[in-house]
């Protein structure tokens, strides 16, 4: 594990993705604190430039809200998203590749055209029609991210699982007498966690960014202040107001850029061959 | 075959001939420091070497004892984390440690050139052969496209590949294993170097294969009077091929000698050791007396698999017997070696045992049931009764399942509680010569022949009375490999077990087997008591085996003996099973 980590800070891009990171959940933690008044509520005057103000820091909205108190309150909501929707994603996408990688032949075309079917239709207008159909709250937000991004979950899953069913280990386990199940639980999953860990904190990035779309479209949920909400607010005023979209889009920007560049440092760190190389 | 005409040589370098004896490459106390964290503080540790023109020096040493990371450093090759911290490597008086990447070129293929263990992964898979041999020339800036080729075509000719205009609109998919060796010497040859380095450059071939590409390293060192390199760990194709001999261990040249000297009157116990553990192919007496009859655990009857490969909308499937009509009977407590050449289909029978393939045809009695016709359940309760040793003992291990729960799942499996199952492993890790903390830790704490012994372990978890040991100690060094055929014979001998031995070693099959069964193509060549085989082989295709296997009589072979070797393998085989299928992972 401490060599693990060794690697890990190795990579000084990974390092500091997980310092912003960090700093993003304190944020979103500390929200309710900072600013305990609900982000919707009128606080200033409309239009209110950044940094002329000490009391709102990053300017105020076309209705005089609180930009700073936006962002503040969005990162937990974000965050949420991109975690829980990814969980849900690799829920359904690891049994899914898991089995058809397992059994191969009938099995694996069915599961494989199944997967396709929702990889053919494009990712952000499947969310849409999803989110529009079931009314958009956070609950059907979370449900459509998950909808739209497991399939290449599935179709790691499947690459991988059908490499190790090969491994002498795992015949080893067939010839023992263990049952399909357990070595497909204890075998064989646990071989393939590092590609799964390194995907699920890209998936993240993509889900955050797939909720920000949403909310900027008008899709978000109206009772939840969102990064992407602020953004889309001020998409229209963009000329004379431009901090109501730019501080929400830094935020995105911050958030995204750090957990790719985590993804990437537990891609290197966790990856056998640069750790054989450095032995 | 001629002597290649000299004009065709790049003209642009005046290759300086050596006389004979004369020192071509010196290695002046070599050192090579690993990582901080590794066994031993240097790779190679002082190493002073010279090589003569005329002359092949084999670096012999078991894995580990830094014989290719002296070679790799001559080259410029070394991994990034090593490096060489002593010493100097002189090539004609220019110290080849001191040059940098650009002047390295120049050496590199030109001076000295290199052919590896693997020619499959040395070569370019979407290449044609002959662009291949064209690109070396290329990447020096010699002759002229049209004159590449046909130097390649030349080259493959010396090479000794039947049919070189075939090979040359090759890709290497489409060539058999010797044969894209022999074009890795092609090429490696293509700028006539001085030094050849050759890193194991048999060790992935068959018997007789290995004969022919060691008489091929013979005859053309003699004929371009070349210096030879030659790093292997095998003392038999030391016997073969070497005038001189270095032993490493550890790092260190701890022998060193005329190839006589070393093989007859070795002086250090370390030498003496590897020598001593060439499983020697004279069975023993007591292998004759347990050949004889007795009752009958495992009866194999016309077992037949085929593979049926691609086939399309409008292409018809081919298919590949790769087992053919193989009948033979295990006895009860008998050790039966299946030995052949890749593709002869000696594993494809251990795994239709099994059942890890399901046979097309034929039956496996194993007391009183037809393995062979049974599935689901039925299948996994016969199952206990005949189990597997496993080739590679790095993959054969979960990495993420500590050793003894490894060894217990069998038996958890079948009902037994985790306890129990837990302690009994434990006691088999004893059994096998482990201790028995080793149930708590991880297979990457362990050596290749540790995890070998862990294997056994586990196919004995499950007490059955048949051990498919496949390719079993293939993978390990001789010294280790005598240890565990030790163990397995000894392990048979105490609980009664019948043992399937395969192998492609011969040697190693007369060592333990009691009797061996020759197979070629997917058939039965010829079955019998293992002496009588190997003193006395009756059909061509097992003498042609028997004559291949190196180190077997002095150097002086005669001529008539390596006739027929490479009479027995037919170049361009009637297509050989695709590698896929030859060695199932």
């Amino acid at each position: 594990m401490t060599a693990f980590w060794v690697r890990y800070a190795r990579n000084r891009g990974a390092v500091a993705g997980i310092v912003i990171l960090v700093l993003v959940l304190v944020l979103a933690m500390a929200a309710p604190a900072l600013y305990p008044r609900s982000p919707w509520a009128m606080v200033q005057r409309p239009f209110l430039p950044p940094f002329t103000n000490g009391g709102f820091p990053l300017g105020t909205d076309t209705m005089g809200r609180d930009i700073a108190s936006a962002v503040a309150h969005g990162a937990g909501v974000s965050l949420l998203v991109g975690f829980v929707s990814t969980l849900a994603a690799l829920l359904i996408g690891i049994p899914i590749g898991a089995v058809a990688g397992y059994f191969g032949g009938r099995v694996d075309d069915l599961l494989m055209r199944f997967t396709e079917f929702f990889q053919s239709v494009p990712n952000f207008a499947l969310a849409v029609v999803l989110v529009a159909i079931f009314r958009p709250s956070l609950v059907s937000i979370v449900a459509a991210i998950a909808i739209v991004s497991w399939p290449p979950v599935a179709r790691l899953l499947r690459g991988e699982v059908m490499a190790l069913r090969g491994r002498e280990f795992v015949q080893a386990a067939v010839l023992s007498g263990q049952r399909s199940g357990p070595i497909i639980l204890r075998q064989i999953l646990p071989n393939t966690l590092s590609p799964v860990i390194v995907l699920g904190t890209m998936m993240v990035a993509a889900a955050i960014l797939l909720e920000s779309a949403l909310s900027f479209m008008g899709l978000g949920d109206p009772n939840i202040m969102s990064w992407g909400y602020v953004i889309g607010a001020g998409r229209t005023v963009i000329r004379q107001a431009w901090w109501v979209s730019l501080f929400p889009g830094l935020a995105i920007l911050l958030t995204v850029l750090a957990l790719n560049l985590v993804g990437e440092g537990l891609n290197d760190a966790l990856n056998p061959r640069l750790s054989r190389k450095t032995r | 075959m001629t002597v290649a005409p000299q004009n065709h040589a790049p003209q642009n370098h005046a290759p300086q001939s050596h006389a004979p004896g004369e020192p071509v490459l010196v290695v002046e106390k070599l050192a090579i420091a690993l990582p901080p964290g590794a066994d031993r503080p240097y790779a190679v540790d002082r190493v002073s070497l010279t090589l003569r023109a005329g002359e092949i020096l084999c670096i012999v040493g078991e894995s580990g004892s830094g014989k290719s990371m002296s070679a790799n450093a001559a080259m410029g090759l070394l991994p990034e984390t090593v490096r060489p911290v002593g010493g100097r490597i002189l090539l004609g008086g220019t110290d080849l440690l001191t040059l940098d990447e650009a002047e390295l070129y120049a050496v590199r293929g030109r001076r000295i050139a290199m052919i590896f263990q693997e020619p499959m992964t040395a070569l370019n898979p979407l290449m044609r052969i002959e662009a291949q041999i064209a690109e070396v020339f290329a990447a020096h800036g010699l002759l002229t496209p049209r004159t590449r080729r046909s130097r390649a075509l030349e080259l493959l000719a010396e090479v000794g590949l039947p049919d070189p205009g075939r090979a040359a609109a090759s890709y290497p998919f489409q060539l058999s294993g010797g044969q894209r060796q022999r074009v890795m010497i092609a090429m490696a040859l293509a700028l006539e170097p001085q030094v050849l380095i050759a890193d194991e450059p048999t060790t992935a071939l068959d018997v007789t294969t290995q004969a022919q590409i060691l008489r091929l390293i013979r005859d053309l060192q003699a004929r371009r009077g070349m210096a030879v390199m030659f790093i292997t760990h095998d003392f038999g194709v030391v016997a073969e091929i070497a005038d001189r001999v270095a032993v490493m261990q550890h790092g260190r040249i701890v022998e060193e000698g005329a190839a006589a000297d070393i093989l007859d009157r070795p002086q250090h116990p370390y030498t003496a050791k590897l020598i001593a553990a060439i499983p020697d192919m004279e069975a023993g007496a007591d292998h004759t007396a347990r050949a004889a009859p007795r009752a009958s655990v495992l009866d194999v009857e016309g077992l037949t698999k085929t593979y049926t490969l691609g086939g399309g909308l409008f292409r018809a499937p081919r298919t590949v017997a790769a087992v053919r009509d193989v009948s033979f009977t295990l006895g009860r407590g008998e050790t039966l070696g299946i030995v052949g050449e890749s593709g002869s289909g000696k594993s494809s029978v251990g795994r239709c045992l099994v059942r890890l393939q399901d046979p097309d045809g034929g039956r496996v009695r194993l007391g009183g049931i037809d393995m062979a016709g049974l599935s689901g359940e039925a299948l996994r309760q016969a199952r206990r009764r005949i189990q597997m040793v496993f080739q590679d003992p790095y993959g054969s291990l979960n990495p993420r399942v500590r050793v003894g729960r490894a060894i217990a799942d069998g038996p958890i499996a079948y009902g037994e509680p985790v306890g129990t199952a837990l302690t009994a492993a434990s006691a088999l890790l004893e059994r096998v010569g482990l201790d028995a903390s080793a149930a708590d830790r991880y297979p990457h704490e362990f050596s290749g022949g540790q995890r070998q012994r862990i294997g056994i372990a586990r196919a004995l978890a499950l007490k059955p009375e048949i051990i498919v040991a496949d390719e079993a100690v293939s993978a390990l060094d001789v010294s280790i490999q005598a240890q565990i055929l030790d163990l397995l014979d000894e392990l048979k001998r105490e609980l009664h077990l019948s043992l399937l031995f395969i192998t492609h070693d011969l040697r190693v099959a007369a060592k333990i087997c009691d009797r061996v069964m020759v197979m070629e193509k997917g058939a039965v060549v010829e079955i019998g008591p293992g002496a009588e085989i190997f003193s006395n082989p009756r059909e061509p295709y097992t003498r042609s085996l028997v004559a291949a296997i190196p180190g077997r009589r002095p150097r002086a072979t005669p001529p008539e003996a390596l006739a027929s070797v490479s009479l027995a393998s037919a170049p361009f085989a009637a297509t050989p099973l695709p590698a896929a299928i030859r060695t199932p992972v």
